[in-house]
């Protein structure tokens, strides 16, 4: 454990840069290339959401075990940590986009001159000023939350105090406590209402386990990124195998979800509910069905078996095409709703969401950067060292 | 019955070391018994992985199976009845109990395999070869059935060698 502390190198923040070039010559490209506001406002919104979900995945990982005090974690918990920093970029790109004419041409119900008698009854939750108030909630909690669980953890490395592991058990209560609620909530504003017409209770925990899942690639994604470039050695089969097991479950939590929701309005049959699903057989029957095969086939199939979920070699491909996967899953979710049947998958696309996966891996490796890497005076570090599955 | 040569040990790291001492001389334990599960035992005495999981894949798949094609033999075959306009062979209404049926048998067969493998359930016969193993002793147990003598006092010697705190003949 010589390699304690991350050194940004010049390396990675040029990759990235480039990948945020990409990004904006991509963006400038839909915007002068005549692509429509609707489909450049539904991108952003799109790779905001999914980007901004994964960090919060981030931080709700090292909540949650620090609620339930497990030990195995404790390795790998600065990934977590420095994912939840791009939550503050997430809001500020969010923000931005809700300012500068995303409302308008994302949410129909913005529209206020003329709304139908449906929408006018849902006036009093959908209308843009409790929306921008909500908006300002959701952050101020999150990112107040996320600072002080990094803070507290950070000191709690310093010498391993009993006080402040206590602390960071109080602090990620009330992180699950708040995430529990805003996360149904945030879904519900920011993607259900893009078809304001449209209900589903479910919404919220569906949009929720598509996050946990990719959130969880994304770990194991970056955690072999960063034993290549020779750090977190100390991270073991054992540890990979944890993590394995998390994306093989909650793959198959999310179709669980995914399931529920489309059998329960396929059997009602009742048109103001399969109108959703309507849309997204007839126009996005492609990627409708593809959504299942990446996010609950592969996974399912795949990582059966121990051995598959202690390799890398099977584990990152199976994390790569979960994280293609959900991106896909959030593809149907907004874009029927905003661009309908004119809707494709272009270089607008894929180079906005390369941008975006620069902007998160550079926010994420300067946070990484600034805190010792391995959290040595963790009262479970040793534990999570010497952690083992049984057969 | 067969007979087993018996050594205990107070204490579960020494317990650990002995059998890794025994196995490295060529003696095999039948069984190691302890009053609570010790970690690192499974990899001292060698023990192969379980093949519990694959009767658990074997037992869903058949579940799953016979739920799906049950359902739809019922549901165009047998009994045929429309539901709400919806056509006969609806697969997304028969996923709740092919699922349902897939834990079931996955479960049972779990359950009904380690039963089996291990001569236990309902009916089954305890055997205690020394009553501390229940309060705080580990014990060895190595078959005795076919040694004779010099063989069997080799063991024993081994064992003494290799920190047990008593050795006694048990059947």
């Amino acid at each position: 454990m010589d390699n304690n502390t991350f050194i940004l190198s010049k390396k990675v923040i040029n990759i990235s840069l480039i990948m945020i070039a990409i990004g904006l010559i991509s963006l400038a490209y839909g915007y002068f290339g005549g692509l429509g506001a609707g489909r450049i406002a539904a991108n952003i919104l799109m790779n905001t959401f999914y980007f901004l979900g994964i960090a919060l995945i981030g931080l709700f990982f090292v909540a949650v075990h620090a609620i339930a005090e497990s030990g195995w974690q404790v390795s790998v918990q600065r990934i977590g940590e420095a994912m939840s920093r791009f939550i503050p970029v997430g809001g500020i790109l969010l923000l931005a986009l809700f300012s500068l004419g995303g409302l308008s041409s994302l949410y129909e119900w913005t529209h206020t001159e003329h709304l139908d008698a449906i929408l006018l009854k849902k006036v009093g939750y959908l209308n843009v000023p409790f929306f921008m108030i909500r908006f300002f909630i959701y952050f101020a909690g999150w990112i107040i939350l996320a600072w002080l669980i990094r803070k507290t953890s950070l000191k709690l490395d310093v010498d391993g105090d009993k006080f402040y592991f206590n602390r960071l058990r109080t602090v990620s209560a009330i992180f699950i406590v708040f995430y529990a609620v805003t996360s149904v909530t945030s879904s519900f504003d920011w993607l259900m209402s893009i078809d304001a017409h449209w209900f589903s209770t479910l919404y919220g925990w569906y949009v929720f386990s598509s996050m946990l899942a990719s959130g969880t690639a994304v770990i194991i994604i970056l955690l072999y990124v960063l034993k290549r470039m020779g750090y977190m050695t100390h991270v073991n089969a054992e540890h990979v195998h944890d993590l394995g097991k998390y994306l093989f479950g909650f793959s198959i939590f999310w179709a669980y979800l995914w399931f529920s929701q489309y059998m329960l309005i396929w059997y009602a049959n009742i048109p103001e509910e399969t109108v959703y699903f309507y849309t997204r057989l007839k126009y996005f029957n492609t990627i409708f069905f593809l959504n299942l095969v990446l996010n609950l086939a592969v996974p399912l199939l795949v990582l059966m078996t121990r051995n598959s979920k202690r390799m890398f070699a099977v584990l990152l491909p199976v994390s790569a095409v979960v994280f293609i996967g959900h991106w896909i899953d959030m593809y149907q979710i907004v874009m029927p709703g905003v661009v309908g049947k004119e809707a494709g998958i272009g270089l607008l696309e894929i180079g906005l969401t390369v941008g975006y996966a620069g902007l998160f891996i550079l926010v994420f490796f300067h946070s990484l950067s600034k805190a010792p890497l391995v959290p040595k005076n963790h009262p479970y570090f040793k534990e999570s060292i010497e952690y083992h599955t049984n057969y | 019955m067969s007979k087993f040569i018996s050594a205990y040990y107070h204490d579960e790291e020494d317990l650990i070391k002995g059998v890794r001492q025994i196995r490295n001389q060529g003696i095999e334990p039948a069984d190691v018994r302890t009053p609570f599960p010790v970690h690192g035992l499974d990899k001292a005495m060698g023990m192969k992985r379980s093949r519990l999981t694959r009767v658990a894949f074997a037992g869903g798949a058949i579940g799953g199976l016979i739920g799906f094609f049950f359902q739809a033999w019922v549901f165009t075959v047998a009994y045929p009845i429309n539901f709400g306009g919806k056509p006969f062979f609806a697969v997304p209404s028969f996923m709740p109990v092919t699922f349902e049926m897939t834990v079931l048998f996955a479960a049972f067969s779990m359950v009904i395999a380690f039963f089996i493998h291990n001569k236990l359930g309902p009916g089954a016969k305890t055997i205690i070869y020394d009553e501390q193993v229940t309060d705080d002793r580990f014990q060895i147990l190595i078959e005795a059935d076919d040694l004779d003598e010099p063989e069997q006092q080799r063991i024993e010697k081994a064992l003494k060698e290799a920190g047990a705190q008593g050795i006694q003949l048990t059947s």
